[in-house]
């Protein structure tokens, strides 16, 4: 077990190394430049080269690669160009909002979507199963930033239940949540009612089923339990649809995480801010992944022993 | 071919489906004549016009009939769409089939870029390339058809490795052909139905990545009527006139629904064994 876990971890390296190198090159490649944006049109050659000098961006692309990946190890993140204050400082502001969302949605999304694919999937063609169907290509369907606003026109407007938009109470998380949980209820829902469609036609199950075990002890030992290896793998890609999702959803209702920071990055060209919160982005990708691997082995017995 | 139609006709979802694409493409292309105004026709005094006789579905900050520029966004969101397929397939192809077919450090290499690529949460990338290339109606197209490479790359090798291996390509082989010959006419043609089906789910993927950046101002521009631009704009008078940002939504959903639907009855009339799954 804890060579796959090391094994694993030594894997991700090369992955973030990568995408380090991609969103640097990108960033190199920005039409606009920091540089002018920072001192206006009219800065004379010297001032722009003395800030270019300043800031690095003189040296090769490769010299600057290997510059900021050392100092990224060493926990060094630079300073955004923007606010002059450390990178790691605004991210460290920024990534609770964006876990809490994250994390409430994956919460509802798995609830929602694992418990409508069972009940499809126990009663399939039933009225219930078709009206889950339609609904889940619906879910599939909505542009999520306009399913936030129409909940907002719902819900705070006509309604007056919940606030429009901001972050600090239980309140302010609702809408956000249910917004971004949208899409991946739905992937979910489909992916769950086919996972346990496959296992019910196992023989193992027929076999539970002829000794006379119950329908839904069949159901919860039998066919969940095998049906949760496809639905964990699935979450972990879901999560890696969320983190898109919530630059969206927190642009939609003013939440202060770091979905709103990035797109405020790309708009300043404050290329450093936006290397570290993809970076971050990356990280949590590849976390998430890990524990959907390590989760393998605790639901699948077999899949630890190959380690 | 025939069986895989009757089996789609009888797939009521799927037809709809693709009554819907039908619809949207005639409205792109008939945009002028069914328009009742000139989707850029600023009047002032009739800005936030609640739906009603005049304006079917209202009119927007500026004034302009939303029906109209719906009708014209069609345009934008199917042309956007058709153009990064295009480009996601060939490039998927091209690559999938370079690195199926050769094997070796060439097949490694694409495959670990693949990897890393994948590994972005799907928006960031998108975001990412846009941000490179700036913004604008043909940028958008890049960057959602680059977007959409790795995936189409790795299903196509995926498919190409297991062809490779069959029996009839084996033969093929042995009886002296050409490798460009046995990929062209034993292999590529055994990936079509599945590339059909991706591309179809792709295209609605495509609309709602176009309508994502265009919404948060990375990707068409205005005064040009984009589904996505629409809803943003509409989004700062959404308290005192919700119909400016959610009608355009809705056309969106509509779009994404259809090829949604199409996509699923055509995998389903394409591959039988799959009847009944996701």
């Amino acid at each position: 077990m804890l060579t796959f876990v090391v094994r694993r971890l030594l894997l991700a390296v090369p992955v973030l190394l990568g995408v380090v190198f991609v969103v640097m090159l990108t960033i190199d490649l920005l039409p606009g430049d920091a540089v002018t944006l920072m001192l206006g049109e009219h800065a004379t050659k010297d001032a722009v080269a003395a800030l270019r000098a300043h800031l690095g961006l003189d040296k090769p692309f490769l010299v600057r690669y290997v510059d900021y990946v050392g100092r990224v190890a060493r926990g060094d993140l630079g300073r955004s160009i923007q606010q002059n204050r450390p990178v790691a400082a605004e991210l460290a502001d920024a990534w609770p909002a964006t876990l809490e969302l994250t994390a409430a949605a994956l919460l509802l999304a798995a609830a929602a979507g694992i418990g409508a694919g069972v009940l499809s999937a126990v009663r399939p063609n039933s009225a219930f199963d078709g009206v889950a169907r339609v609904a889940s290509l619906f879910g599939l369907s909505m542009p999520i930033f306009w399913t936030g606003l129409v909940l907002i026109v719902v819900f705070s407007l006509w309604l007056n239940w919940l606030p429009v938009g901001g972050a600090g109470s239980p309140a302010h998380l609702v809408l956000p949540a249910v917004t971004l949980a949208l899409p991946s209820v739905a992937m979910i829902a489909r992916m769950t009612r086919s996972a346990v469609l496959d296992v019910l036609r196992e023989d193992y199950v027929r076999t539970a089923r002829a000794k006379g075990v119950g329908e839904w002890w069949v159901l919860l030992k039998h066919a969940l339990r095998n049906a949760f290896i496809p639905i964990i793998t699935l979450l972990g890609l879901q999560s890696g649809q969320l983190m898109g999702g919530a630059v969206l959803t927190e642009t939609v209702f003013a939440w202060p995480g770091l979905g709103r920071l990035m797109v405020k990055a790309i708009f300043a060209r404050d290329y450093v801010l936006l290397q570290g919160a993809v970076l971050v982005f990356a990280l949590a990708f590849v976390v998430v992944n890990l524990l959907v691997d390590l989760s393998y082995g605790v639901l699948d017995p077999r899949v630890a022993r190959q380690g | 071919m025939t069986d895989a139609w009757s089996r789609f006709r009888r797939n009521r979802l799927a037809v709809v489906g693709l009554a819907l694409v039908l619809v949207l493409a005639l409205t792109a292309g008939l945009a002028p004549w069914l328009a009742p105004y000139d989707p850029a026709r600023q009047s002032l005094v009739e800005k936030r016009a609640r739906p009603g006789a005049k304006y079917l579905l209202g009119a927007d900050e500026f004034g302009r009939d939303i029906l109209s520029r719906v009708i014209y966004g069609s345009r934008v969101a199917l042309l956007v769409g058709v153009l990064s397929v295009t480009i996601a397939v060939v490039g998927g192809v091209l690559l999938g089939t370079a690195a199926g077919f050769t094997g070796g450090w060439l097949d490694a290499g694409l495959m670990r870029g693949v990897e890393i690529l994948l590994a972005f949460p799907y928006l960031l990338l998108a975001i990412a390339i846009v941000a490179m290339l700036g913004p604008g109606a043909l940028n958008t197209t890049l960057a959602v058809g680059i977007w959409g490479v790795p995936a189409v790359t790795r299903i196509v090798r995926g498919s190409v490795l297991a062809l490779r291996e069959t029996e009839y390509v084996g033969a093929a082989r042995a009886l002296g052909a050409p490798a460009l010959a046995v990929l062209r006419r034993h292999i590529l043609p055994n990936i079509v139905p599945g590339l059909v089906v991706y591309a179809t789910l792709f295209m609605a993927n495509a609309i709602l990545l176009e309508a994502a950046l265009s919404f948060l101002g990375l990707g068409v521009q205005p005064p040009t009527a984009s589904w996505g631009l629409m809803v943003s704009t509409g989004r700062d008078v959404l308290l005192v006139a919700p119909h400016v940002a959610t009608v355009p939504g809705l056309a969106i959903m509509v779009a994404v629904l259809a090829f949604n639907l199409v996509g699923d009855g055509l995998r389903d009339a394409l591959d039988p064994r799959l009847r009944g799954g996701a």
